[in-house]
């Protein structure tokens, strides 16, 4: 850790160097939410976009009609509860993957590490279009491997759901992998080692010994995987047609994305933005007392 | 060595050896599916008893996904996005972390917590102003309006992943580059640059990912010139829910997964190292 003797003033210098990023996130990042607060405000359809009518301030009317419709409670909860599903199975997959890792040898450590970089690399478009592909009723290998006819698997709202999470974890188990992997292998050996003269057994040892070291691991990839399956787009939109038959498969993200782009409806789009800023915030408020409480110096 | 490694028992090993081979194709098979049905001939792949391997491996597909109208173009599009964000934000980011960590100034702590927040913005409801601003400036239908955003939003990750490679570096190597009579500058590009080389590998994996992947943007800000458009554009030519092509689909998914894949695997044993690197910190 830098001790504190070991930071140089240096004047304007520091600024200098983060000019560059300050501008880019500035006007790219900070400014588009000022704007989508501001939209969010408005009436914003495509009469004001082309310029035919002028945009008037409507207050809380947009939110007061977004939290009117049952369609969008209905969403919200799809929501909150895919994404937990899918951060669940994408942090056991991953961490159990993990021991697995440090127990075997070089080939099958080489093989599984090698097939999980593959999913990790395939692009969320590819990865969903394969995996429709895989489980389709009439030329897909899973269904004729299991015995289940022609039997669809986008019809349903929840089988529906269950595929597009496998195709989740399938590309994000390899990030919590790798990660919680490289953590485990930087515990330094005499501790462990230390641990198992005294005694202990090998569920004592992960529960008291690896557990603590690897809890800032943990919480970097559970706060990532949190904000990543929150925030799925492709493989909703691609796999489920645009959010499933009668949009019984839309998340918060491809509902803005439809109100917005498809209705024409800006503000109410933005509105739906809003709130998923603010339930993400309050994760980030969460992980920022994470960190504070295992004293961490920025 | 690993202790936990050592301590399994012979049984116990070869069954988690088993068990790790068999994931491993579990885990590889969408994959080996994609690549074996763009080789199979047309008549193979809509057939109603799949076969796991192909005897008249064909080029039609691929014939077909070339043959379409500007498949090139868009595969360079895709590269040319990909590339500069890469480049781009691992510049930007390397300038901001060796900031934020060897410099002590007024509102360090403040911009630290705020790259943090940053990180967790949902892009995808930025997609609205984005559009306007995009508009605003003239930068609808061009590659700008994908690069740019993408730089944005790969740069707080990072930095954030950086700092740990910055902060590694020992102080007492500055004082010597500048004892010696280095200038500033020369250190940061001559000294500092290569030793957080295996870091900007780690992070540009990241950002060449979000902008590889890239599918909402695209989606959004071109329009109406479609020789701008990217490769997952070029993809869903052939993906028409109620009757996709599905020899076209993964011929066009293999070629846009290849290269994200050689670059993975180049890249192997840096990543692992690097995300060890930046979660010890």
């Amino acid at each position: 850790m830098a001790g504190r003797s070991a930071f140089v003033s240096g004047g304007w210098t520091p600024w200098l160097y983060l000019a560059p990023a300050l501008v880019v996130l500035g006007g790219l990042l900070v400014y588009p939410i000022y704007q989508l607060g501001l939209i969010s405000f408005f009436q914003y359809t495509q009469a004001q976009v082309s310029g035919g009518e002028p945009t008037s301030f409507e207050g809380f009317a947009n939110y007061a009609e977004l939290f009117g419709d049952p369609q969008f409670w209905q969403v919200l909860l799809a929501t909150v509860l895919f994404a937990a599903a899918c951060v669940v199975s994408t942090l056991a997959v991953g961490c159990a993957l993990a021991v697995l890792l440090t127990r075997v040898r070089a080939v099958p450590r080489l093989a599984l590490m090698l097939a999980a970089m593959g999913a990790w690399a395939t692009p969320a478009v590819t990865g969903s279009t394969v995996w429709l592909f895989l489980f389709d009723p009439d030329f897909g290998p899973v269904n004729r491997m299991l015995g289940l006819g022609d039997h669809s698997w986008t019809y349903g709202r929840l089988s529906a759901f269950f595929l597009v999470l496998l195709e989740v974890v399938w590309c994000s188990f390899p990030f919590v992998m790798v990660t919680v992997y490289a953590g485990i292998r930087a515990v330094p050996a005499e501790v462990l080692e230390a641990a198992s003269l005294d005694g202990a057994s090998q569920w004592r040892i992960w529960r008291s010994v690896l557990a603590p070291i690897l809890r800032p691991i943990l919480v970097v990839v559970t706060i990532q995987s949190i904000i990543w399956d929150f925030k799925v787009f492709t493989q909703i939109y691609v796999m489920t047609g645009g959010g499933g038959i009668a949009g019984q498969n839309l998340v918060l993200n491809v509902y803005a994305y439809q109100q917005a782009f498809a209705s024409s409806q800006y503000s109410l789009g933005s509105a739906i933005g809003v709130v998923m800023l603010l339930i993400l915030l309050a994760v980030t408020l969460v992980y920022l007392r994470l960190l504070r409480r295992q004293g961490e110096e920025l | 060595m690993n202790l936990l490694r050592v301590r399994v028992r012979r049984p116990g090993r070869l069954a988690a050896e088993a068990s790790a081979l068999l994931i491993a194709v579990v885990v590889a098979f969408p994959l080996y599916w994609m690549v074996l049905s763009a080789f199979k001939p047309a008549g193979e792949i809509e057939s109603s008893e799949p076969r796991p391997w192909t005897l008249a491996p064909s080029p039609d597909s691929f014939r077909r996904v070339f043959g379409q109208q500007e498949f090139g173009r868009y595969f360079l599009n895709s590269l040319v996005v990909a590339c500069c964000v890469v480049i781009a934000s691992a510049l930007i980011a390397f300038l901001a972390a060796t900031a934020v960590t060897r410099f002590r100034f007024r509102l360090r702590t403040t911009l630290l917590i705020m790259f943090l927040v940053a990180q967790m913005v949902p892009v995808e409801a930025l997609t609205i102003p984005l559009f306007f601003l995009m508009r605003d400036f003239g930068q609808l239908n061009t590659l700008g309006s994908l690069i740019l955003p993408h730089i944005a939003f790969s740069l707080p990750f990072a930095i954030w992943m950086l700092r740990g490679f910055v902060k590694a570096v020992p102080e007492a190597l500055e004082e010597a580059a500048y004892l010696d009579g280095a200038s500033r500058a020369r250190f940061l590009w001559q000294i500092l640059f290569p030793l957080v080389l295996p870091g900007l590998v780690a992070t540009s994996v990241f950002s060449f990912i979000s902008a590889w992947n890239d599918f909402l943007f695209a989606k959004s800000f071109i329009i109406s010139d479609t020789s701008q458009s990217t490769l997952p554009m070029a993809l869903l030519v052939f993906y028409k829910p109620d009757d996709p092509d599905w020899g076209g689909v993964m011929a066009a998914s293999t070629v846009m997964t290849i290269p994200v894949l050689v670059f993975f695997v180049l890249v192997q044993r840096r990543l692992v190292s690097g995300l060890g690197g930046a979660v010890k910190d």
